[in-house]
Formats: structure tokens, C-alpha cells, sequence
């Protein structure tokens, strides 16, 4: 019995998903890069794990895609998508971070040089399998047919030159291990991955938050530089300012200060998990789901500190 | 539906508000868990038993992380409790820990590793041979019993196996309350390749060496648990010592 209604849900999610469309629109931020916005949800059957954004810069000598979304099918749609878009071959693929969201279509673009942070890549090689087989149990079949392509080619920081377009690869961490942002110089676009999250809570499973704070500092700092245009967070709306860095770090801080607090005070998990969301979190999307994660996460290095 | 209540039960519920004595049954598992008359002959066999809401078990409906599911046990509202079985009907090894509030509160917090949703259970004995029992369903994606532990890839744990940090808190809302925290991989013995580790016994006294509490724990219970107690009073240090199923002992004490 306990059984039924989760059964009768998934159903409906694979009716409704029928067709595995995830509907990508590409959306131009500047001239010649476009992004496809996800939903800011969590996963599941219904979305197809399309919660997350990915980018193509149209470069002089080919498509330079950021990110390659939750699924094969995904991939294989982006590529479509962008297909519509210019008749350029995609010239490099880049991951921003191990996380499966943003590296499972890697798949759609074989034969194609896929670059990450070499942190990056160890990390898809370890758990790749793993996240993938999560991702499935969250989204069914819209994942069918996916196997994780590792990325084959390292990057490192500094100013990088592909297909023709001059790029500034800034290494971070602090979300994951390995966080890549990328300045696109002649548009002034700044790619945040899931260093900043827009209108949706931050996910912290591997999260560093005093590294995180660090590098929402820099990327801060490259949203005052003269060219700067647009900042496309990982997950939410693309904006002109800097307002999702703020409010990234305002929730880092808070979970931070809560988890702390919450130890020193002798709290028990439950107790911490029960806690309800500040008012200015409240109307946040997901921030209750991602607040109960983080505190998983969190917590017991906070309650080993105190209990020294 | 509706049960005859024993001699023992009528007692109870005389003495209780009415809400909760018409919640007290003897049979028809609340949590309507197929595995409920298998746990009952493991552990409660021919004893008086009785679902009662004064058992209160906390855990998150739904477990984030498999590895460390956090259950918080408060019988308290029972009278002179003396022992307490936790466990979780599907779990491999169903077995989470046992309790003796022998000079403490009924109340115990700690986290578990769960295989697949199941319930967990804590079965409360009281000093007229009755068990009490509580619980709640935890839903889990799995994988909690037969995932390596972390110490399994990191050796340096080796070095701090069964350092014990305690404190204790004497005002606020947590006055009277006990953290204590164990490094132990606390391995199943599930994960091909790497035997069963992990700590048995745990014994908390006060200064006079008049004992607290001493908990009982098998393979479920989390790496490096960290367990949550309600001393009541608070006077003076806290005497932790115990030792795990390879014969390690650690003992240590704290002050107030």
C-alpha cells in the first residue's frame, strides 16, 4: 500500500513526459551566445533533471557549448537546438563541474573535445556512475541511454584561446572541488556554473562554504569590470548585475551561521532539521528541500567542531 | 479496529488523557510494516506489548543521506523505562541498538545507516515488563548498509580510532544535555572485502561512577556516531568508556 501512490506518480510523470521533449529554447544573452534556462525545481520525472542552465558561444570557427545538461537526450536536443542556430560545427565542449546535471549529455557530442578543470575530471571519473545512477532514480526514463563521458581534455586557469574566441578561464572552488567560471571577453558574459544560484536555493554536496564565499568574491569582482555585460548563473535567470552573487552569499552565510549555532547551542540533527527557514528564505524556491540537504551535508562537521 | 486491551493496558490508560489511551493498541501494527510479526518474535517474543504514542521516534520522512539518518528516541513520557530496542523491520541487519537509561532520561539521539525504506522502531521496556512501541517509516534511495564507509577509503582514522569527544550543556533550551561523539567506521561487514567493525558497548557514568546510561550498538548505527542524551541534572563530569567487537577500548571524561 505504502507503494501505490509513488507508483501511480511516476506513471503519470512518464505519461506526461511521453515524448522526452525538454523544449529547449535557445535564449540569446549577447550577440552570438545564447543560453537554454531549466527549471528551478528538483529533479524529477517530469523535468528530466532539466533544472539547470547550458550555454553555446558561436565563435569564428565553431560552437563553444558550456555545459551538457542532465541527460543524453538532452544532449542530443541542445545540439539540435543549436543546429537551428548556426550551421558552425561545435568545436569544444566544457564541464564546469562534476556535477551530473551539467556533464551527462557530454555523450550527444562525440568525437567532440570535451575540457574541464582537472579536478573536474577526476571527479567524473570517480563518481560519475554513481550520480548518473541517482539522476535516473530521480528523473526515469527521460536518462535512458546515458553513460558518462569523462572529459579528455585538462584546463588550467588563465586566458584561453578556442575556435577563434578569446576566453578567460577563472579556476574556483568551492560549490564542488573544482568550479570552473568563464569570461567570454568580446561579450562580456560572464559563466558562473553553480557557483551562483539565481531565485533557486543553492545544492551544497560538496560544498566548501568558505571557499564558495571566496570565490563568489572574485566573481563578484569580474561583474565591475568595464566590459562586463551578463552573468549566467547556474541555475535561474541570467541578470545584468551581481544581485544572485549577493543572494548566493547571503544564503551561504546564513547556513553557515545556522549550522554553527545550531552545534554550539547542542542541537540534535533532527532538532536542526526542523528548524523553519528564516523569512527571507521562506518564498525561495526549493529552499526547503535544499535546506534539509544542506543540513545532511553540513551539520555533523559543524557539530564536530563544537564537540572538541 | 479495535483490540481487547489486557489487564496491564487498562491500567496505563487509566492513567492517561483520553486521546492517548484510545491511541494505545496491542496488535494491528500502526506502520503496517509486512515484517512487524517477524520483528515482534525476535525481539519482544511472549512479552506483553503495546503501540503507545507516548514513544515518540523522529527521524525525517524522507532520509537524504542513507549513510547517516537521523533518529532521535524520547520515551520520557514513560515511567521508569529500563530498557530500550531500536531497530528497523527492512533493514539486513535490523538491529540498531539497545539502551538502559539507568540514570538518565529515556531519551536518546543518534543517526543510522538504512538499506531501503523501512520503518524504525523503538520498543521500550518499563519496569512492569510491558514494551512500549513506537515508530516511524523512513523513506531512503539506499545503499546506507552496503556503501563503504568513509574511513574505508581515508586510513587516517587509524589514528583517531575511538577518540571520544564529549560536552555537556547547562542552561538554554539544552540544559541538562549530553553530546558525545565516537570515531569509529562502524562497518557492517556488508561491503565485500571489509569485515565487521564496529563498536559494542558504551557506558556513561557521573563522577561517582553511578552510571547514566549504557547503550548497546550493532552494524546500522552511523560512522563516528554521535549520540545525543538528556542527563536531567546536570552535576559534575561525565565518565565515557566502551569498546568495540575487536576489543578496542576507549574511555574518557569531561567536565560540565
Amino acid at each position: 500500500m505504502k507503494y501505490l501512490p509513488l507508483s501511480l506518480l511516476l506513471f503519470a510523470g512518464a505519461v506526461l513526459a511521453a515524448a522526452f521533449d525538454y523544449r529547449l529554447q535557445p535564449r540569446q544573452v549577447a550577440p552570438d551566445v545564447d543560453v537554454f534556462i531549466g527549471r528551478s525545481e528538483d529533479f524529477n520525472t517530469v523535468n528530466g533533471g532539466n533544472i539547470v542552465n547550458t550555454a553555446f558561444i558561436v565563435a569564428a570557427q565553431g560552437v563553444i557549448v558550456i555545459d551538457s545538461g542532465p541527460s543524453l537526450r538532452y544532449g542530443e536536443q541542445a545540439r539540435r537546438a543549436i543546429a537551428g542556430v548556426t550551421s558552425r560545427p561545435v568545436a569544444l565542449v566544457i564541464n564546469t563541474h562534476h556535477h551530473p546535471d551539467h556533464f551527462l549529455g557530454n555523450q550527444a557530442y562525440a568525437g567532440t573535445p570535451i575540457a574541464a578543470l582537472p579536478g573536474t575530471i577526476q571527479g567524473i571519473a570517480a563518481d560519475g556512475n554513481a550520480f548518473a545512477e541517482n539522476l535516473y532514480r530521480m528523473s526515469g526514463d527521460w536518462l535512458k541511454g546515458t553513460e558518462v563521458v569523462v572529459p579528455t581534455q585538462a584546463l588550467a586557469a588563465g586566458p584561453y584561446r578556442v575556435a577563434g574566441r578569446q576566453l578567460e578561464l577563472i579556476a574556483l572552488d568551492g560549490h564542488t572541488g573544482a568550479d570552473l567560471a568563464i569570461y567570454d571577453v568580446a561579450s562580456g558574459v560572464l559563466f558562473a556554473g553553480d557557483l551562483v544560484f539565481n531565485g533557486r536555493a543553492p545544492t551544497t554536496p560538496h560544498a566548501e562554504i568558505n571557499h564558495w564565499l571566496a570565490a563568489l568574491d572574485q566573481l563578484e569582482a569580474l561583474t565591475r569590470r568595464p566590459g562586463f555585460t551578463a552573468l549566467v548563473p547556474g541555475h535561474g535567470e541570467v541578470v545584468r548585475d551581481a544581485a544572485p552573487i549577493r543572494q548566493t552569499r547571503a544564503w551561504l552565510l546564513w547556513l553557515q551561521g545556522s549550522m554553527k549555532q545550531a552545534a554550539e547551542a547542542g542541537l540534535d540533527m533532527n532538532e536542526v532539521l526542523a528548524r523553519p527557514l528564516p523569512p527571507e528564505f521562506a518564498d525561495l524556491p526549493v529552499a526547503a528541500s535544499e535546506y534539509r540537504r544542506s543540513v545532511g551535508h553540513l551539520f555533523p562537521a559543524a557539530e564536530e567542531a563544537v564537540l572538541k | 479496529m479495535k483490540f481487547p486491551l489486557t489487564i496491564a493496558a487498562i491500567a496505563l490508560a487509566a492513567l492517561m488523557p483520553p486521546a492517548a489511551a484510545a491511541a494505545l493498541r496491542e496488535g494491528g501494527d500502526p506502520l503496517g510494516s509486512a515484517r512487524w510479526g517477524e520483528m515482534q518474535k525476535a525481539f519482544l517474543a511472549g512479552q506483553p506489548v503495546l503501540f503507545d504514542p507516548r514513544v515518540k521516534v523522529v527521524a525525517p520522512s524522507t532520509a537524504e543521506n542513507p549513510m547517516q539518518v537521523p533518529v532521535t528516541v524520547d520515551a520520557t513520557a514513560l515511567p521508569k523505562v529500563e530498557e530500550v530496542i531500536v531497530f528497523a523491520d527492512f533493514n539486513p541487519i535490523v538491529q540498531v541498538l539497545r539502551f538502559f537509561p539507568v540514570g538518565s532520561g529515556a531519551y536518546l539521539g543518534f543517526r543510522v545507516k538504512l538499506q531501503q525504506s523501512t520503518p524504525v522502531r523503538a520498543a521500550v521496556r518499563t519496569a512492569d515488563g510491558v514494551w512500549h512501541v513506537g515508530g516511524t517509516w523512513v523513506n531512503t534511495v539506499g545503499g546506507g548498509c552496503t556503501a563503504p564507509s568513509g574511513a574505508a577509503a581515508n586510513k587516517e582514522w587509524q589514528q583517531r580510532l575511538n577518540e571520544v569527544s564529549v560536552r555537556q550543556w547547562s542552561e538554554g533550551g539544552q540544559g541538562g544535555r549530553v553530546r558525545l561523539r565516537i570515531v569509529h567506521p562502524m562497518d557492517t561487514g556488508l561491503v565485500a572485502g571489509i569485515p565487521a567493525f564496529h563498536l559494542e558497548e558504551i557506558s556513561l557514568a557521573d563522577a561517582a561512577g553511578q552510571p547514566l546510561m549504557r547503550i548497546q550498538t550493532f552494524e546500522p548505527v552511523a560512522e563516528n556516531p554521535v549520540f545525543t542524551l538528556q542527563r536531567g541534572e546536570l552535576a559534575g563530569p561525565v565518565a565515557a568508556s566502551g569498546h568495540d567487537n575487536n576489543g578496542n577500548l576507549f574511555q574518557a571524561s569531561i567536565a560540565p
